[in-house]
């Protein structure tokens, strides 16, 4: 799939042929073609017959399966547009075969009233995809006093969280998971007790040892993690881990999932298929908070992956322009971005661990959806068409070709991926 | 030489090592002579960009390149004016620009002088980058080593002091484990990487053993930055504990010899009395500071054949 010349409205007939229909959530897995028009599906059957004006896509050995969710994303608008905007953003996401992301909270102003969540919500409806906004915990992400958690969820919020700063003050993270209940949306917190972090650059480990920078260990990523499933436990409210990489957090998440305690975790496609010494040559861009760790801690979360205790990917895409990354390793910004490469990078990873290729696809659909009950428009006849088609086996090369973020910083520009979305259709739209 | 610039010693070849440390001790005897200046590099141009304070490394390094007769320029930067960012691109296009055979970088950030050789075509030397390396004061500790025992293989090294924050440390352990010495470090717990074993290290918590194994023992500055924020306690409970006194060397039969990176802050890591013996060769090191660092200049830039 090449560029943006791609991406159009639907006008008239699209007819996907010889797909095998993957659709977790009406349990749907058979071969047939998909007739579109418009926006709409309006035949699921073997051989429908082509006319001359269909327009044709040629679906063998692919997958036609619902649009991806994300659940944390950065989109940078409003306040740092030179970085990312909504439109940017989507479009970076349906290349990516996303129909639906959550963006978190940490724009200027900072997303943490209904207004600013009513301004994201409509911004996304001239884009390709649906943007379920992810509101602040506390004003201003300053940890101090609760947010208007209900009038945002009203507004459109599916879930609260202060992003990238964590809510250190225990007592407030225990007002958010209890006022949470009423809503019955889950709480995120940024994982990291600080003190800990104690300025750590990149994972404590061998590599950072050699290098020389500041390490962030694992621990300080579980500590804080065994602090909100505690609470989450005594509290009985609802937690989602974000962004999980080290192993000791991994244990901590299975022991509490074990106990039937509502917790649910993301791994990002970084942290599930890089090691840290990705950083051996300090490339800024493979800097991100919490670090890239060690290959222990990378086979650990692929275990949690096979064995549920991690239910989803989610990619933290954040993006940052050239300046913010061309800097020493202390200056530079934290984060990469990750949409277009997350389905690629991941099903490298996941199928060469022998993860069924349905099962990874659940990772962005099906799994994703439930943490924030979000609906989408299952693949059924009548239905408005919301799906992507993958090759699961096209072997490719990422490059800054494939970014439609407006920032390009990703470590793992030249590598090679595995399996590709070509296709994605949404609210009338398709990218192709 | 094979390297085309001297980031660290984790990576460069033991051959480059040997060769920077055996052509030092040539520039040494030429630093005895009357007349000190060669004219190996007439014409090159070397800037000393520091953003970090040094007085000994920059000096060493400013005779070091007018002894080889380079155009000398130096630039100094307050590390608050790094830490407010500017940028690492800024630094080089201004580098570019200067048209500079080598550029000699003290910096804060650890990796600040491996990310400048992707961007110009000098020479780069590292003068310290952060808390990653310090590589010609390993070479000058290494040489000071050679010249005291004619060798380094199969000697006992041991490093004691503040290891975790220390690029010199870092530097000798990779410089010396590769000419095939053994190095044990000392220190705080606290202040000793975790899993510094990795590195092919020992590590003791106890002074009085490293001084009963060790042939050498390099003393490291305890950082007064590093006092009175709850790291280390106190002066008197660091010197009782770590401290290279006179009494503790009194206790062990073998005469070790002492070194020390500089600047020293007698009566906290070492006692005066200490320093000043025959066992320390701290004057050495100064001296041999200068030659290996004219050796590392030869041999980056130089172009034609020593005259012996």
């Amino acid at each position: 799939m090449s560029l943006k010349n791609n991406f159009r409205k639907i006008k008239g007939f699209i007819l996907l042929k010889n797909g095998q229909i993957y659709d977790p959530f009406i349990k749907v897995d058979k071969n047939a073609d998909v007739l579109i028009k418009d926006n709409t599906i309006i035949e699921i059957k073997k051989n429908i017959q082509a006319k001359s004006n269909y327009h044709i896509i040629d679906c063998k050995n692919n997958m036609i399966t619902n649009g991806f969710v994300d659940l944390h994303v950065h989109f940078r608008d409003p306040g740092f547009e030179f970085k990312e905007t909504i439109l940017s953003g989507a479009m970076s996401a349906f290349y990516g075969g996303y129909t639906r992301v959550c963006t978190m909270p940490n724009t200027n102003p900072i997303i943490d009233n209904p207004e600013l969540i009513d301004y994201v919500i409509k911004q996304s409806s001239k884009t390709p995809i649906y943007i379920h906004p992810i509101g602040a915990i506390t004003k201003g992400q300053k940890g101090l006093e609760l947010a208007e958690v209900g009038k945002m969820v009203s507004a459109g919020a599916v879930a609260i969280s202060d992003d990238g700063i964590p809510v250190s003050n225990s007592q407030i993270m225990r007002y958010a998971l209890e006022y949470s209940k009423k809503f019955n949306i889950p709480v995120i917190n940024h994982a990291e007790d600080l003190c800990l972090v104690n300025g750590g650059l990149m994972h404590e480990g061998k590599n950072s040892l050699k290098l020389g920078l500041n390490g962030n260990p694992g621990i300080a990523e579980a500590s804080m993690v065994f602090r909100d499933v505690s609470i989450t436990e005594y509290v009985d409210g609802r937690l989602h881990v974000p962004h999980i990489s080290s192993k000791e957090s991994v244990e901590i998440i299975r022991m509490y999932k074990s106990k039937g305690v509502k917790i649910s975790a993301e791994v990002t496609p970084h942290h599930l298929s890089l090691t840290d010494d990705i950083l051996l040559d300090y490339d800024t861009n493979a800097k991100v908070a919490p670090p890239i760790r060690s290959i222990e801690d990378k086979e650990s979360l692929i275990a949690a992956i096979i064995d549920g205790t991690i239910d989803c990917i989610a990619t933290d895409h954040a993006p940052h322009a050239i300046e913010d990354k061309e800097k020493n390793f202390e200056n530079a910004s934290c984060g990469m971005i990750g949409l277009e490469s997350a389905f690629g990078l991941v099903n490298k990873t996941l199928s060469e661990s022998e993860l069924p290729l349905r099962k990874i696809i659940d990772l962005f659909t099906i799994n994703p959806s439930k943490i924030f009950n979000i609906i989408p428009s299952v693949i059924k006849e009548g239905n408005k068409a919301e799906l992507n088609i993958i090759n699961p086996q096209k072997n490719w090369v990422f490059s800054t070709n494939n970014i439609y973020s407006k920032s390009f910083n990703s470590p793992i520009l030249g590598q090679r991926l595995k399996g590709q979305v070509i296709a994605t259709i949404n609210k009338g739209y398709i990218l192709d | 030489m094979e390297a085309k610039h001297l980031i660290g010693l984790e990576h460069l070849s033991i051959e480059d090592t040997a060769e920077i440390i055996d052509t030092g001790f040539i520039f040494r005897d030429i630093l005895e002579r009357p007349i000190k200046r060669i004219p190996t590099l007439t014409g090159k141009n070397i800037l000393n960009l520091f953003f970090e304070n040094s007085t000994r490394t920059k000096i060493s390094f400013e005779l070091a390149e007018k002894r080889l007769s380079a155009d000398v320029t130096n630039f100094s930067a307050s590390s608050s004016s790094v830490k407010k960012g500017e940028s690492l691109k800024d630094t080089i296009q201004n580098i570019h620009s200067m048209k500079m055979d080598c550029v000699v970088m003290r910096h804060p950030v650890p990796g600040s002088c491996y990310q400048l050789t992707n961007y110009v075509d000098s020479v780069v030397v590292n003068a310290g980058d952060g808390t990653h390396e310090h590589p010609t004061q390993a070479l000058l500790d290494m040489m000071s080593i050679k010249e005291k025992f004619g060798k380094i293989k199969g000697l006992n090294v041991g490093i004691v002091g503040d290891i975790l924050h220390s690029r010199v440390a870092l530097s000798n352990i990779f410089g010396l484990l590769k000419l095939g010495a053994k190095v044990r470090v000392c220190g705080p717990p606290h202040l000793i990487q975790r899993n510094i074993q990795e590195l092919g290290v020992s590590v003791t918590y106890d002074v009085d053993e490293l001084i009963e194994w060790a042939d050498v023992v390099n003393v490291l500055r305890i950082q007064r930055e590093r006092m009175g924020v709850g790291i280390i306690p106190s002066v008197r409970e660091y010197r009782d504990f770590f401290g290279i006194t006179r009494a503790r060397l009194k206790n062990h039969k073998k005469e070790i010899v002492i070194m020390h990176p500089g600047p020293i802050n007698r009566g906290v890591e070492i006692d005066s009395a200490v320093a000043d013996c025959d066992q320390a060769i701290i004057l050495n090191q100064v001296l041999n500071g200068v030659a290996v660092r004219m050796s590392v200049l030869y041999l980056l830039l130089g172009n034609n054949e020593l005259e012996k």
